[in-house]
This record gives C-alpha cells, sequence and structure tokens, in this order.
C-alpha cells in the first residue's frame, strides 16, 4: 500500500479493522478474566480462611453442646440451617457461649471479637444455608416511625412492652428490653426467632417494615417521654409503687406535721 | 343533761378552762352507777414553745414565714414566666415535657409556700393555749317544735289535705304516674338487637381468607415458617361496618409448630395445615387479647391474670384463672395457595357470659 493511495482513497484495508477489533477484544476480555478470576480466587480463599476459623472456633466453643456436626445434642440445638443471621445474633450479644443452663440464654458480655464472630457465623452458615446477616440499608433508623410503631404494636408489644421496655413470659423466661440493643440484632432477632421468641419472616414483616420497626426504637431512645418521668416505662406497677410510697408517704408526712405541736 | 353524763362541760368561761375530770360529788347513802366509759384525762399541762419564750426564735419563725410566702410569690412568677419562655413547640413532645414540668415546678411552689407558711405561723407565732369549743345539743326547744307542728296543722287545716281525699288521692295517683315516661325512655337504652346472637358469631366465615393485621393482606400456608406467629384478621375487615368491634371479636393468632409436636384432638384433625393452627386472640377469662407466645414452649400467655394456653395441646388451660381453652378457627389452604377459614368459630369466642351454653 503506497502512502499515496491511502492518502488518496483515506481508506485502510477492511482487515485492520478487523484485525484492530481482535487485538482489542483480545485485550480487554483477557485481562478482565485475568483480573475478576484472581478477585474471585481471593475472595474464595478470603471466605475459606474464614469457614476455617469458624471451624476451630465452633470444634473449642460450642461443639460441646451443638454436637461436632452441628446436629445438636440432648444439651443443645441443632444448628443445621439456623443462618449466620442466628449466629451473629446469639454470639454477638453474649448470649452464647452459654453461661449456664437456665431458663433462657441472658444477655452478657460478648465472649469473641467481632472477626470471629464472622467468622463463627461463616462456618455454620456454611453448612447448611440459612437467613443471612441483614444488609446494612435496613439498619440506619431512616424508616417511617410511625408505621414502625404500628407493626411493633401489633406484633411485639405484647411481650416486649409499647416502650420496648421488656416484660415477664412463662416459668422464668422474660422479653428483654429492647432500648440499647444494636439495630442489627434487632433484625436478626425477628427474623430467626431466637429462643422462645416467635420468627417473623420477611413474608410476615417486610424487610421495610423491619426497618421501619427499628426505626421506632430509635425514636423511642431519642425522644424523652412526654409524660415527665417514666419511671422505667413498666405500666402501673412501677408507677403504683412510686404513688404509694412517696405520695401516700408525702401525705403521711404533712398530716403528721400538721398535727404535732410546735416545740 | 348530755353535758352531764358526758363529764366534759364547757368550763365557767370558754377558753379558759383545763378540764379536770373529777368525782361528782353526792350525798351519802345515794346509789352510784359505775360507768364503764373511760375518765376525761383533760388537757395535758401546758407547755410554752421556744418561740413563746425566745423573742430570736419568735424572730427566725417570723421570718420563716415570711420567706416562705415570698417563695410562693417567686414559684407563681416563675411559673409564668417558664410558660412564656419554654412554650410547647408542636411535634416537639420534648418541649412538652419540659413546659408540663417547669410550670408545675412552679405552681407547686406557689401553692405550697402559702400552705406551710400559713400552718407555720399558726403553730409557731400565733397564740398557743388549748380551749374547747362546745357543741350546742341538735334539739331544738320545746317552743321551736310547738310551733312546727302549729305549721302543719295550720297547712292540713287550710288545704284540707286530709279531708279533701278526693284531691288528695288524685294527686298521689298523678305523682305516681308522673315517672312513667322516664322508665319508657330508659328501657330503650338497652341494645336494641339481642346481643347473645352478636357474641356467637364473627366475621369469619367459610373462604374468608385469613390477612395481616393491621395491612390486610392474604397469607400464604407457604409464607408460615415453623415457629412463625402471626397476628391474624378476616379479610375485608376495614370494609365491613364496625371494624373495631369485629375486629375485637375476630382477632386470630395463626402459629405453625413442628407437626410433630402438635397433639391434636382426633375431631379436629382437619382443623390445621401442616402444623400451621389458628387460635382466637381473646382470653376466655375476661378478653384480653392473648398473644404472648413462646414458640418452643408453644405456651400462649395472657399478660392481663396469667392465664397460660397450650398451643400444642388444643390451646387447654394450663395455669391461671381461665377456665376453657383458647377457641380454635378451623382453617385450610384454597386453590391459590392462600390460608382460608372452614367456617367461623364453631363455638363463642371470649368470656363466658349467662347465656352461654358451653
Amino acid at each position: 500500500m503506497s502512502k499515496k493511495r491511502t492518502a488518496k482513497t483515506g481508506r485502510r484495508s477492511p482487515l485492520a479493522t478487523l484485525a484492530l477489533l481482535t487485538v482489542g477484544l483480545a485485550t480487554t476480555g483477557g485481562a478482565y478474566a485475568l483480573f475478576t478470576g484472581t478477585a474471585t480466587a481471593e475472595t474464595t480463599a478470603v471466605h475459606q480462611q474464614l469457614v476455617d476459623d469458624g471451624e476451630k472456633l465452633f470444634v473449642a466453643n460450642c461443639a460441646t453442646c451443638h454436637g461436632m456436626d452441628l446436629e445438636g445434642t440432648e444439651t443443645g440445638p441443632s444448628l443445621v440451617g439456623v443462618g449466620a443471621a442466628s449466629v451473629d445474633f446469639q454470639v454477638g450479644t453474649g448470649r452464647m457461649p452459654l453461661q449456664q443452663q437456665g431458663p433462657q440464654a441472658e444477655e452478657k458480655p460478648v465472649q469473641f471479637t467481632e472477626e470471629q464472630v464472622q467468622a463463627l457465623a461463616e462456618y455454620v452458615a456454611s453448612i447448611a444455608p440459612g437467613p443471612e446477616i441483614p444488609e446494612e440499608e435496613y439498619l440506619t433508623g431512616k424508616g417511617d416511625a410511625a408505621v414502625g410503631a404500628e407493626i411493633f404494636r401489633i406484633n411485639c408489644a405484647m411481650c416486649h412492652n409499647v416502650a420496648g421496655a421488656g416484660g415477664a413470659l412463662t416459668e422464668g423466661k422474660y422479653a428483654p428490653a429492647l432500648t440499647g440493643t444494636e439495630a442489627v440484632h434487632v433484625y436478626e432477632a425477628m427474623l430467626t426467632g431466637p429462643q422462645n421468641m416467635p420468627v417473623f419472616n420477611d413474608a410476615n414483616i417486610s424487610p421495610e417494615d423491619k426497618a421501619n420497626i427499628i426505626t421506632y426504637l430509635k425514636y423511642l431512645e431519642e425522644n424523652p417521654s412526654p409524660g415527665g418521668f417514666d419511671l422505667g416505662n413498666l405500666g402501673p406497677v412501677a408507677e403504683g409503687l412510686f404513688i404509694w410510697i412517696f405520695g401516700l408517704g408525702a401525705i403521711v408526712a404533712i398530716t403528721v406535721w400538721l398535727t404535732a405541736k410546735s416545740n | 343533761m348530755a353535758n352531764d353524763s358526758d363529764g366534759i362541760t364547757g368550763g365557767e368561761a370558754a377558753g379558759t378552762a383545763v378540764e379536770k375530770a373529777a368525782p361528782r360529788e353526792v350525798a351519802s347513802g345515794v346509789g352510784v352507777v359505775a360507768s364503764d366509759r373511760i375518765e376525761n384525762p383533760g388537757f395535758p399541762p401546758h407547755r410554752p414553745r421556744v418561740t413563746d419564750e425566745d423573742p430570736k426564735k419568735n424572730y427566725a419563725a417570723e421570718r420563716t414565714v415570711s420567706i416562705l410566702f415570698y417563695l410562693s410569690i417567686v414559684g407563681s412568677i416563675f411559673a409564668v414566666a417558664a410558660y412564656i419562655a419554654f412554650p410547647i413547640v408542636p411535634g416537639d413532645p420534648g418541649s412538652i415535657r419540659l413546659n408540663n414540668a417547669l410550670l408545675g415546678t412552679g405552681i407547686t411552689l406557689g401553692l405550697l409556700g402559702i400552705g406551710f407558711g400559713a400552718v407555720h405561723w399558726a403553730k409557731s407565732i400565733m397564740d398557743g393555749h388549748d380551749l374547747v369549743e362546745s357543741r350546742h345539743g341538735t334539739r331544738g326547744s320545746d317552743s321551736t317544735r310547738a310551733a312546727a307542728v302549729e305549721v302543719f296543722r295550720l297547712g292540713n287545716k287550710e288545704s284540707g289535705f286530709t279531708r279533701r281525699s278526693l284531691l288528695r288521692n288524685s294527686l298521689i295517683g298523678a305523682l305516681v304516674v308522673t315517672p312513667i315516661p322516664a322508665i319508657a325512655l330508659f328501657r330503650d337504652l338497652a341494645p336494641a338487637e339481642d346481643p347473645v346472637g352478636l357474641l356467637k358469631h364473627t366475621l369469619w366465615d367459610e373462604g374468608v381468607r385469613l390477612a395481616r393485621d393491621p395491612e390486610g393482606t392474604p397469607i400464604r400456608a407457604a409464607d408460615v415458617t415453623i415457629g412463625s406467629a402471626f397476628h391474624v384478621i378476616p379479610e375485608g375487615l376495614e370494609d365491613s361496618e364496625h371494624p373495631l368491634e369485629e375486629k375485637a371479636k375476630a382477632a386470630v393468632l395463626l402459629m405453625r409448630l413442628n407437626p410433630g409436636d402438635l397433639n391434636e384432638l382426633p375431631e379436629r384433625a382437619d382443623w390445621s395445615y401442616d402444623g400451621i393452627v389458628a387460635y382466637s386472640k381473646i382470653c376466655t377469662h375476661v378478653g384480653c387479647p392473648v398473644a404472648l407466645y413462646e414458640q418452643q414452649t408453644h405456651h400462649l400467655l395472657c399478660p392481663c391474670h396469667q392465664s397460660q394456653f397450650d398451643v400444642a395441646n388444643h390451646a387447654q388451660v394450663i395455669f391461671g384463672p381461665a377456665k376453657r381453652p383458647l377457641p380454635q378457627l378451623p382453617i385450610a389452604v384454597d386453590e391459590e395457595g392462600y390460608l382460608v377459614a372452614q367456617s367461623d368459630f364453631t363455638e363463642p369466642v371470649g368470656p363466658s357470659f349467662w347465656e352461654r351454653s358451653l
């Protein structure tokens, strides 16, 4: 191809375009395949590492009651299919490992680091699929507090108290107070139904409504009770005790003072 | 006479006497019936207060009283100032709390300052002697009583009330008949409809879908995973004439148990669906909503009086004052997979009533 001819027609050979396209496609495609391949391999490796760590932690801390293969024993239920959400809730709030057998597992200082909790969750989830740790978008507390309050009153308030102050159940069990509970744990509890709490799956309370409930609980925490001292929001028992002791006490004291002779 | 038998009299001059209970003097030979009444011990000896003896203490008490009154003034002004300075901001519950707390503090100070000041004044500064104020007898004098009888006698004579029996009897008849319209009106305050029929039926009927409370969306059997508890209303509740009244009777708790845990009565074997059971949420004791469901023990607790029902054993009562198990709603699944009622409840829901046969 002479230069003159090229200039004259202003055209390259049709084959040149084809060659260029082939080279371009091969390069980008190859690079993409190469890079993503590495990335996946890395993620898998990290994931596998977590699962392995989790297995070690599980064998060392949980297997006594839950069995070596999560199949459960007489002292602990099977964990097959409970999912990462359940592990993150039980271990992340310190309820597991269990301190002692009792009516229910109580919240206590968390026994593992965040990474260890994550590893345990990954391990349990790797054995059988189950509810996963919720997406961040539902935990921000930026939903509709009014809608959340209505759903909370219908589904949660009978046990957890309308202000989330908790309440008694049968035979020593109780519904814990929800104040100060992290949003992720509130969500996971609804999703998995820990201990005697019923399950509220996404078909019952949608993820958006779960986010609304979290918003309501946050609103309660951030806004003081407009009625003055809430006395723990426990209702007539706490309020009655207060008025009987302090209110009547003051009346009795004033009456004694009124009738006593001045010295 | 009353005064004599009491042994208490006003004394010779009111306001001066400290009464002493002395045995009455009688002539010798007169029989005296001993009274078992406790003798009036009289006043304790007069004890001067510190403010009576020490002018400095008296002055201090006076100052305390005036400080209490000034405190009252400060409180009242503070209440008005706080009411203006910290107004209630619409939409901010915190401002209501602050406004109420400050207003209450101010008004309390205003009232208690006056009250405590006045009492302290009376107790420590005002004259401190004891005195007796005698009550006068309640019986009128004979002349007053005779005058009253005369008024009645004259009235009867002038009106002829006893003599003109036609007038008197017709008046009595008229008085007896006057309240009858009121009785007729009050009778109509009773429910126009026989309430027993209303108590025996709810919105549930064959084919009515079970819906979520409060959204009213129908529930598929597949949505109810094991361990779930759904709060349920009949579909179309909002379109009924009295949604709240209907909800109060028709509210249902839907639970799914592991079918192996469920111990069903043979005649109710087809009332559940693969471990899904529906029970009335209205306690059979006094009608509180029973919804504290424990998914592992399958106990259902009523928060009002701690009645417990065992959902695994057809909701029989295992603790507390309730006498009957919760009524079960027979359920089935329609062709679209939604849960529906097979019929209404087969017994009245909620607490007992007189006409209840069960």
